[in-house]
């Protein structure tokens, strides 16, 4: 950016004069550029940065004819009031083993079938498996909870038909809490495990296959080849996916959640989320400001979330997401 | 993978073995529920809801089909969400682009403040409550707007499309536009958008797909039913057992038998999901292109 073989010693203050007067003419030479950006960027003002100045609702009491900017303060009472509810316990119990079950399912499978399928040498056998079980990922969740309910049906699903043909009897599971968490986690692999093996599939490529044929040489069998070359080479990948799904750990899935809820399941199917929503958005009286306030409590859980699990990732592999 | 093997061994014949028979194992497994799907929204209502529909059609009818089409809220559902679809897809991938090409550029002033302006949004929401409030005070609620402009710049996308560019536009085309006195808008949408094919397919699946797929924006966002989407009409027939005879007019004797309610659900699952499956395979080829450069060299 500065002319070369320019040596001639310059005061400090000119320096400055000299670097503002350069940054104006990029400016003004890119100004092209700055103006395809102001759209997106007045976007995610309206739409993302606005909403967290109107966050400070949770700590007030918040009156649509007061306003945001106008309601009284209350500090932490919103946050307070949630954390003496008679269900606290249950919701954040649900909330967090409901999300961990599917982290716990969610993170090994995509791995393990990733290698099942770059080890699969026929390529249409391989592409075939590819293409169809990436197909679940592109159907609705409405149609995914209505298809649960279909299957599920105790007098005319599917699952119970099949379970009478040797004798045993409809069960209601949709209507059983002890059920509520397996078959929200298995539907979710079922649905989104082909396709979340993209990105490995996608390391798995990269690796150096002359790592490969150096092993062969040397006798390897498929399996020693599979732990010690591309089990090292998808690791960053992993730990790096491993590290975004924790911070959304608490947030992921609600809107299947609310689908799949009902009356006899609330004990287990009630998490902070759908609490949100009953509270803030679906009651007769909407609470606003409790329920920014218990969305904020999440989402302050989940920064904090993201940043143990990279510290923890960086202790044990050196490599985390910063 | 070229597998090299010249004689596998007995370990490794063991595991090819295993790997295929589980591999079939897990296809099947994916395909059965969509095949039975299909199978029993062509079947008749009685063969459905009795058990007698396994794998094959039993009495193949389209009675299912025919009675959709009469039912109002599923038409204007299925065009209200082919709407949001397009314009949604149309508005949100103008503004990835908008973003992300300036972005890739090296030498903008700012670029790094920018980035971050656009990675917060990634890590730190305000949530439910507060978004709905904005889109409150903004006049949008009830309008179809308030579907597709609140989430319609995607920072995931933003920063896939920056690093697509980075990794495709060499830096020496601009320099020769420069000199020939092109200016960065011609560059832009002569010379960088042909170029974009493959990103812009990728980002418009998505966008596309996840519009379509949606349904709770629309649950808290509208109130008039004539702009629900499909998803919110599908929720109430497939998911809450809400069904209108009367949006049938004249097939409404066919009702009387319960069983059709039923059937109509296997259909309806198939008229939602085709739309979205049918894009995919279009696109599909260009998913290493797109997507594989823009998120491994991120």
């Amino acid at each position: 950016m500065t002319t070369p073989g320019y040596r001639t010693e310059l005061t400090a203050a000119e320096t400055k004069a000299r670097k503002r007067k350069l940054l104006r003419r990029d400016i003004k030479r890119d100004w092209q550029l700055y103006a395809l950006l102001a759209a997106p960027v007045a976007f995610l003002l309206i739409f993302n940065y606005w909403p967290m100045l109107g966050l400070q609702i949770a700590f007030k009491d918040y009156n649509p004819l007061k306003g945001i900017w106008g309601s009284p303060w209350v500090g932490f009472a919103n946050f307070d009031r949630f954390f003496h509810i008679y269900q606290f316990w249950q919701i954040i119990e649900n909330t967090v083993i409901l999300n961990f079950y599917q982290l716990a399912a969610g993170t090994p499978l995509p791995i393990i079938l990733a290698l099942a399928i770059n080890y699969a040498a026929r390529k249409w056998f391989s592409r075939a498996v590819q293409m169809v079980s990436y197909a679940p990922h592109f159907i609705s969740t409405v149609v995914i909870v209505g298809m649960l309910g279909l299957f599920l049906d105790p007098q005319m699903g599917l699952v119970n038909h099949f379970f009478n043909l040797f004798g045993i009897n409809s069960v209601d599971f949709l209507g059983k809490p002890g059920l509520f968490r397996h078959i929200y986690v298995w539907s979710g692999v079922w649905q989104n495990l082909g396709f979340s093996t993209i990105v490995y599939l996608a390391a798995l490529a990269g690796i150096d296959p002359s790592l490969h044929e150096a092993a062969i040489v040397d006798g390897a069998t498929k399996l020693q080849r599979m732990r010690h070359i591309d089990l090292p080479g998808i690791m960053p990948v992993a730990i790096i996916l491993f590290i975004l799904n924790m911070g959304q750990a608490l947030t992921t899935g609600f809107e299947k959640v609310l689908l799949m809820q009902n009356s006899l399941n609330l004990s287990t199917s009630e998490v902070i989320d759908t609490y949100v929503y009953k509270v803030g958005l679906a009651s007769e009286l909407p609470q606003y400001s409790y329920a920014a306030a218990i969305g904020m409590f999440q989402s302050a859980v989940g920064l904090l979330l993201i940043w143990i699990s990279n510290r923890v990732a960086r202790r044990i592999t050196g490599s985390g997401l910063w | 993978m070229a597998t090299l093997s010249v004689r596998e061994n007995r370990s490794d014949r063991a595991f090819t073995v295993t790997n295929y028979t589980v591999l079939t194992f897990f296809l099947l497994l994916v395909l059965y529920p969509l095949v039975y799907v299909l199978a029993a929204s062509v079947s008749s209502p009685a063969a459905v809801t009795s058990g007698h529909v396994w794998l094959w059609p039993v009495h193949p009818s389209l009675e299912a089909y025919h009675t959709i089409l009469q039912y109002k809220a599923i038409v204007t559902g299925f065009a209200n969400s082919i709407f949001y679809a397009v314009v949604g897809t149309f508005i949100s991938v103008t503004l990835t682009l908008f973003a992300a090409y300036p972005l890739s550029r090296p030498n903008l002033r700012g670029r790094n403040i920018i980035m971050v302006f656009f990675t917060i949004p990634m890590l730190f929401s305000g949530g439910i409550i507060p978004t709905y409030l904005v889109v409150h005070s903004l006049g949008l609620l009830d309008t179809r707007w308030a579907l597709v402009l609140p989430g319609a710049v995607a920072v995931w996308n933003v920063i896939v499309t920056r690093t697509f560019y980075k990794a495709t536009l060499p830096e020496e085309l601009h320099e020769a536009a420069q000199v020939d006195g092109c200016s960065d808008f011609r560059f832009f949408f002569r010379i960088v958008l042909p170029l974009s094919k493959p990103v812009i397919a990728v980002n418009a699946l998505f966008v596309a797909v996840t519009q379509w797929n949606q349904y709770f924006n629309a649950l808290i966002y509208l109130t008039t039913p004539s702009k629900f989407p499909l998803q919110l009409i599908l929720r109430e027939i497939l998911v809450q057992n809400i069904f209108d005879p009367s949006q049938i007019g004249d097939a409404t004797k066919l009702l009387a038998e319960q069983n059709l309610q039923e059937l109509l659900k296997y259909a309806l699952i198939v008229v939602a999901t085709v739309p979205p499956l049918i894009a995919y395979p279009f696109v599909q080829k260009h998913f290493v292109k797109g997507l594989m450069i823009g998120s491994l060299k991120g």
